[in-house]
């Protein structure tokens, strides 16, 4: 397993007043997000466990796609990942940012 | 120890337990009354007619009433792998069977389990792992899958599965490891007389199940009784 | 509570996650979950297989309403470990049965969807299974139904299939399987002409929805959507029977009768045809109203006796 740890300043906090929310299951080629309204709004945490080793900069340019694309200033992001690809990723945190919002 | 022996350190004066087709029945003297004995011998697996049998033995006791004990008494194989058990509904037998022993333990017949072979997976939860307090003798085997079986299914070399049931208990077949996580509440001394330790056994039951207690404080299911018991606390916040 | 669902009328119960189901099956934002994911209560082992972990291990407890009822309820994700038990997995079901000792809610309700004990944690898995049972029979004998819902990708096999066996009541899917040893499991050791688990019209007759309903291993079928669930979890609450020596006794007879009825069949249909249904073959590929109009020609497959 290795684990990775992304910080990223946020211009704005991510809309809504949901307190958390979590999408997707950990299964093969899949992942779980779970997000919680946490940090200031300034700032965004995405902690990653994953069984797959060695990907740290292909997570590292999905989680800053993903920070750029929805601005989830004050949101702590975790996620346990059963090996999903870089575009199913992206889908669960946007989704992830979707449910936060409502 | 073998069937026979348990028997006659448990019935020094004689008694009336038979084995038929692997399925053990009958009774004995004790203390003054009888307990009452159910069980599976000679490895045999549990199939859909064994546990019927089984399950009417228990409830004839209960239908009796007068508070008998049953021993249930295990040296078992796993449930019987066949097309025609699942087709009949081999999980509604089993079930039955668990159900008739936690029936007959809440209407005043105290049960204890006793594993002295092997046992494994449904046959074990239907019959030993079904009475209020599961004993064990030096020897028992009880598993729920054996190592090979377990290296296949989770696609890890034999030799890492064995290296860590070392110092794994919540994974490793056998009786110590059951002890740990608390589902066998003790191991007896085959060099003393049975019945007396089978009495200790029944007079020290706890009310409740204490089985996540036993696996905490053994240090081999370290979180199930605080999980437990923090799911009841939440539900009471309603 | 984040997976939604917008019309429980077509989403597919099979095809849903734990929490979908949850959310579709109960009055509208009325789940409050016990043990919540932000807790990080997760498996303290399967890091020793460095395997992943999910938050809620699989398992999802809490309480919430059924048509205004209080209800307890849990529900197994299948996709994660094959929605097995292990220690934490078993825990919260231990847990939420003894809540309902307390609570006496309406009906405590079983979402069931596993491959049986997760064998990385085998023997806290294996002992949870007998645990839960014990609760089972407790809460029921407390006059609390407990009500289990099969239709989920994973099943109710091994030890689930056990747990299912002690419930008050069971609804079936088509794609509900009931069983102890599955398919793979007894080609795995007994061969594959003793079962041949590729086979899945044969999986489907031997342990499917349809079979354990017309057998009387489950007393509701369902269509595979959320909403069908729901109607039939509300029916079945009302109908739960007594867990005492009465209900056993008569099981015990119905388990008997089986074997003497049907102990020489080799295949689902043969014993479709002996209860009474013209055309076993069409079975399969009947509809829930066909079907549901074949039970109540053949009648005795409702019965009180679990």
């Amino acid at each position: 397993m290795e684990k990775l740890t992304f910080r990223h300043a946020t211009k704005k906090p991510l809309a809504g007043a949901k307190a958390q929310a979590i999408t997707g299951v950990v299964a093969s080629g899949n992942l779980e997000v779970l997000l919680e309204r946490a940090l200031p709004p300034d700032a965004c945490t995405v902690e990653i466990e994953t069984p797959i080793n060695g990907y740290g900069d292909v997570w590292e340019a999905v989680v800053a796609d993903f920070v750029a694309r929805a601005q989830p200033g004050g949101i702590r992001i975790t996620i346990n990942d059963g090996g999903a690809r870089p575009d199913t990723v992206s889908l669960r945190l946007l989704q992830g940012a979707r449910l936060m919002e409502v | 120890m073998t069937l026979a022996e348990i028997l006659t350190s448990l019935f020094p004066d004689g008694h009336a337990v038979s084995v038929a087709d692997g399925l053990v029945s009958g009774d004995g003297p004790f203390r003054g009354a009888r307990l009452a004995v159910v069980g599976v011998d000679g490895n045999t697996p549990l199939g859909i007619e064994g546990a019927a049998r089984l399950s009417r033995l228990v409830l004839d006791v209960v239908r009796a009433g007068g508070g008998t004990p049953i021993l249930v008494a295990v040296d078992s194989d796993s449930q019987r792998m066949s097309r025609r058990d699942e087709l009949l509904g081999l999980n509604e037998y089993l079930a039955h069977l668990a159900k008739t022993l936690l029936l007959a333990d809440a209407s005043g017949h105290p049960t204890v389990g006793l594993v002295y072979g092997h046992t494994a997976a449904g046959a074990f939860i239907a019959t030993a792992l079904a009475t209020r307090v599961l004993v064990g003798l030096p020897g028992a085997h009880p598993s729920v899958m054996d190592l090979p079986s377990v290296a296949r299914v989770t696609k890890l070399p034999l030799d890492k599965l064995e290296a860590m049931a070392k110092d794994t208990p919540v994974f490793a077949p056998g009786l110590d490891n059951m002890v740990q996580t608390g589902a066998v509440q003790g191991v007896l001394d085959p060099a003393r007389p049975l019945a007396p330790q089978i009495a200790a056994v029944i007079d020290a039951m706890p009310a409740g199940d204490t089985r996540d207690a036993l696996g905490r404080e053994r240090a081999g299911r370290p979180v199930a009784q605080e999980i437990a018991a923090q799911v009841v606390r939440e539900a009471a916040l309603g | 509570m984040s997976d939604r669902i917008t019309d429980p009328a077509t989403t597919s119960w099979y095809e849903a996650s734990a929490r979908a189901r949850l959310d579709g099956l109960l009055d509208p934002g009325s789940f409050r979950e016990f043990i919540g994911p932000e807790q990080r209560r997760m498996s303290p082992h399967l890091p020793l297989f460095d395997l992943p972990r999910a938050f809620d291990d699989g398992m999802i407890v809490g309480a919430g309403r059924l048509d205004g009822q209080a209800v307890l309820v849990a529900a197994q994700e299948g996709r994660f470990m094959g929605g097995a038990f292990g220690e934490v997995h078993g825990a919260k079901l231990v847990g939420l049965l003894r809540a309902a000792l307390d609570q006496k809610p309406a009906a405590l309700l079983i979402l069931f969807d596993t491959g049986g004990v997760r064998l990385q944690e085998a023997n806290a898995g294996e002992t949870a299974i007998a645990e839960v049972m014990r609760a089972i029979t407790q809460v029921r004998a407390a006059g609390v139904p407990v009500i289990g819902l099969i239709g989920g990708r994973a099943g109710a096999y091994g030890g689930g299939g056990l747990i299912a066996g002690t419930c008050s009541r069971l609804a079936v899917s088509e794609g509900g399987r009931i069983s102890v040893s599955g398919p793979e499991v007894i080609e795995t050791n007994k061969g594959a002409e003793e079962f041949d688990s590729r086979d899945r019209a044969l999986v489907w007759r031997t342990m499917g929805g349809k079979h354990r309903r017309l057998t009387g291993g489950a007393d509701a079928f369902a269509d595979d959507t959320v909403a069908a669930f729901r109607t039939a979890a509300l029916r079945l609450i009302d109908t739960a029977p007594a867990f005492d020596l009465a209900t056993l006794e008569a099981e015990q007879a119905r388990l008997e009768e089986r074997i003497a009825r049907f102990g020489d069949c080799r295949d689902g249909t043969e014993i479709w045809a002996r209860l009474g249904a013209n055309d076993p073959a069409a079975i399969p590929a009947m509809t829930t109203a066909e079907f549901d109009a074949l039970l109540a020609q053949i009648g005795e497959t409702t019965h009180d006796a679990r």
